[in-house]
């Protein structure tokens, strides 16, 4: 028997997973990677409590469909600046884009 | 066990063990891969949950899209190209630290909490009352997407474009 | 049983089959292309194997079989033995919501019917990409590279057109569920209510699998044969069994869409079905050998400047009639 629960473990153990490769990423695409993990996690707990503590309601599916969307925009907005990042800096390791620091 | 269970575990394990290779796997290729099979597991675990709609938009999305996306500028940066030695930062022990502990206290929450099963039955969720949904009483988040859609579009290529 | 399991059977059943009758249909495409393309340029093509060349492919997929398996030096072999699988799979999941026709008793003739079959198509054939790109990083070629970034970015460009041709058919139908839809075209074929459609999806499914006039992933002259290049022997066969098993999807679901799936007079609908799956192949090869290729510029700007307004234009011209209609 599968229940909220079983599924509520497995998106904490998946945020988890992304907010270490945020942590600990050089790389600016990791990290975006990481994020969408993090997202993904949050989308298997809205869906889970719309099937078993909501049931009848429809509000989890459609907030997982717009963080989706939200995500794709994350990701294209998030390389597009790791490109221009690129671009300019030569470099898309995060800590050595450090021009801020002077 | 039944099959439900089966296929939990096995969605789970295919979905975890992915995510570890997406977060620890010193190619940031082999990362991006990877992420691949995690996306299609957590597609399972939607199929699972009775979600279908959204199980067709996320490998639409996620597995189609956004992996390209992600592929691509691992392509055109120096990411593809060579291999660097280190892709940790130094925060590494402190970052462990901190998503085990927080993995950790998720968990003992979740395990400790006795949770309520929702009154109803379950509807069948197809796309059209996902859309009827949408275009009724969820219209404003619907409006508010689109809005957000429209200006990291416009920022998106913004950014990206190639100074004259 | 619960539908998931059904759906997993579905999809191995489909696998186990598909792959069968996939690489049949993909071994007489070829023969068929390659008769097709000797007829268009007044040559012969294949003669001496078997009667009129019929058996013709059937000794090349032998000599592949036979050939060596080579993985360049410096390549990452894991990701390049695994984008092998990867196209091929892709392209062999959409079959799982095309019906081919009825069986006895009206009931349709398909693995499962999804109510979110159009979108289960989209997105299987959007997975495709993957492999690709993954096929053109692993080789460490700089051609495969080229061909694989360049399939990346036209295959995104038009799943964009090709999504909006499908999303207007599927409101006319008011359904997602490819059988759904065929019942809709019980009096009219979509091709007549919608042939903007009709062609935009025919042109974005050209694009989708490579063909002339977009076949620039695997331009011969500029780039060897793209993102497989380095494919030898067995793994090159399966690159072309993914690419003639997505044509047929894409011909195939076209038919269900536009064409009105099974349905025709006087002969049985399995046969309509491949009559008319077959006149589509034969657009698409007629297509392939009489028209030039495009440059890469081109054909991106084909895409995002016509392609995706004129389809945008056709959705919202299309939502205004079925709200009217239906007040």
């Amino acid at each position: 028997m599968v229940t909220l629960a079983h599924y509520l473990v497995l998106s904490a153990l998946v945020f988890a997973l992304g907010l270490f490769a945020v942590l600990t990423r050089r790389n600016g695409v990791a990290v975006l990677m990481g994020i969408e993990l993090m997202l993904n996690a949050a989308n298997i707990n809205l869906v889970a409590f719309n099937k078993y503590a909501a049931p009848g309601a429809m509000q989890g599916q459609v907030f997982a469909l717009v963080v989706i969307t939200l995500a794709a925009c994350e990701a294209a907005v998030g390389l597009a600046l790791v490109l221009a990042a690129y671009r300019s800096l030569e470099t898309i390791y995060l800590d050595e884009i450090n021009l801020m620091k002077w | 066990m039944t099959g439900e269970a089966i296929a939990f575990y096995v969605l789970a394990a295919i979905t975890l063990a992915s995510g570890v290779v997406v977060v620890r796997s010193p190619n940031i290729v082999h990362s991006a891969v990877a992420l691949i099979p995690a996306f299609l597991g957590v597609t399972g675990v939607y199929i699972l949950l009775g979600a279908e709609f959204v199980a067709g938009i996320q490998v639409l999305i996620y597995a189609g899209a956004i992996t390209v996306l992600i592929l691509f500028v691992i392509m055109l940066t120096e990411g593809g190209t060579g291999l660097r030695l280190r892709q940790v930062n130094e925060q590494e022990t402190i970052g462990a630290m901190v998503a085990g502990v927080i993995a950790a206290l998720l968990v003992v929450g979740i395990t400790r909490t006795g949770w309520h099963a929702g009154m109803g039955a379950l509807p069948a969720y197809t796309p059209g009352a996902i859309g009827q949904s949408f275009l009724g009483p969820n219209l404003l988040v619907f409006e508010g997407t689109s809005i957000v859609l429209l200006v990291s579009l416009i920022g998106a290529i913004i950014i990206a474009r190639k100074e004259e | 049983m619960p539908w998931y399991l059904e759906l997993l059977r579905a999809i191995a059943g489909t696998i186990l089959i598909f792959s069968g009758v996939a690489v049949v249909a993909a071994m007489f495409g070829v023969l068929l292309e390659r008769k097709i393309s000797a007829w268009i340029q007044s040559r012969l093509g294949p003669k001496h194997v078997g009667p009129q060349g019929l058996l013709q492919t059937i000794a090349d997929t032998l000599k592949l079989l036979q050939k060596e398996h080579i993985v360049p030096r410096n390549a990452d072999p894991t990701i390049f033995a695994s984008a092998v699988l990867v196209v091929p799979l892709a392209a062999l999941l959409d079959y799982v919501v095309i019906p081919f026709g009825t069986a006895g008793g009206g009931r349709p003739l398909i693995f499962r019917d999804l109510n979110i079959g159009v979108l289960f198509f989209a997105a299987t054939s959007a997975l495709v990409v993957v492999g690709i790109l993954m096929a053109g990083w692993g080789s460490n070629n700089k051609y495969a590279l080229l061909g694989g970034l360049r399939s990346a970015s036209q295959m995104v460009s038009y799943e964009i057109p090709m999504g909006l041709a499908l999303i207007t058919v599927a409101m006319l139908a008011g359904s997602l569920s490819t059988v759904k839809i065929v019942d809709a075209q019980a009096h009219w074929w979509y091709v007549v209510e919608q042939p903007v459609a009709f062609v935009i999806f025919l042109i974005a499914a050209t694009a989708e699998v490579n063909r002339v006039p977009f076949d620039l992933v695997e331009a011969e002259s500029e780039l060897v044969a793209g993102y497989f290049s380095e494919y030898t022997g067995m793994r090159f066969a399966l690159f072309q069994l993914g690419e003639y098993g997505e044509m047929f999807a894409m011909a195939a679901m076209a038919v269900t869409l536009f064409l009105g799936g099974w349905r025709g007079p006087v002969l049985p609908p399995v046969l309509w079905f491949v009559i008319k799956l077959y006149a589509l192949i034969f657009v698409f090869m007629w297509v392939r050998w009489t028209l030039p290729r495009f440059r890469i510029d081109q054909l991106l700007g084909f895409s995002w400047k016509v392609l995706i307004p004129v389809a945008l234009a056709n959705l919202v011209v299309t939502a205004y009639v079925v709200m009217i209609v239906q007040r």
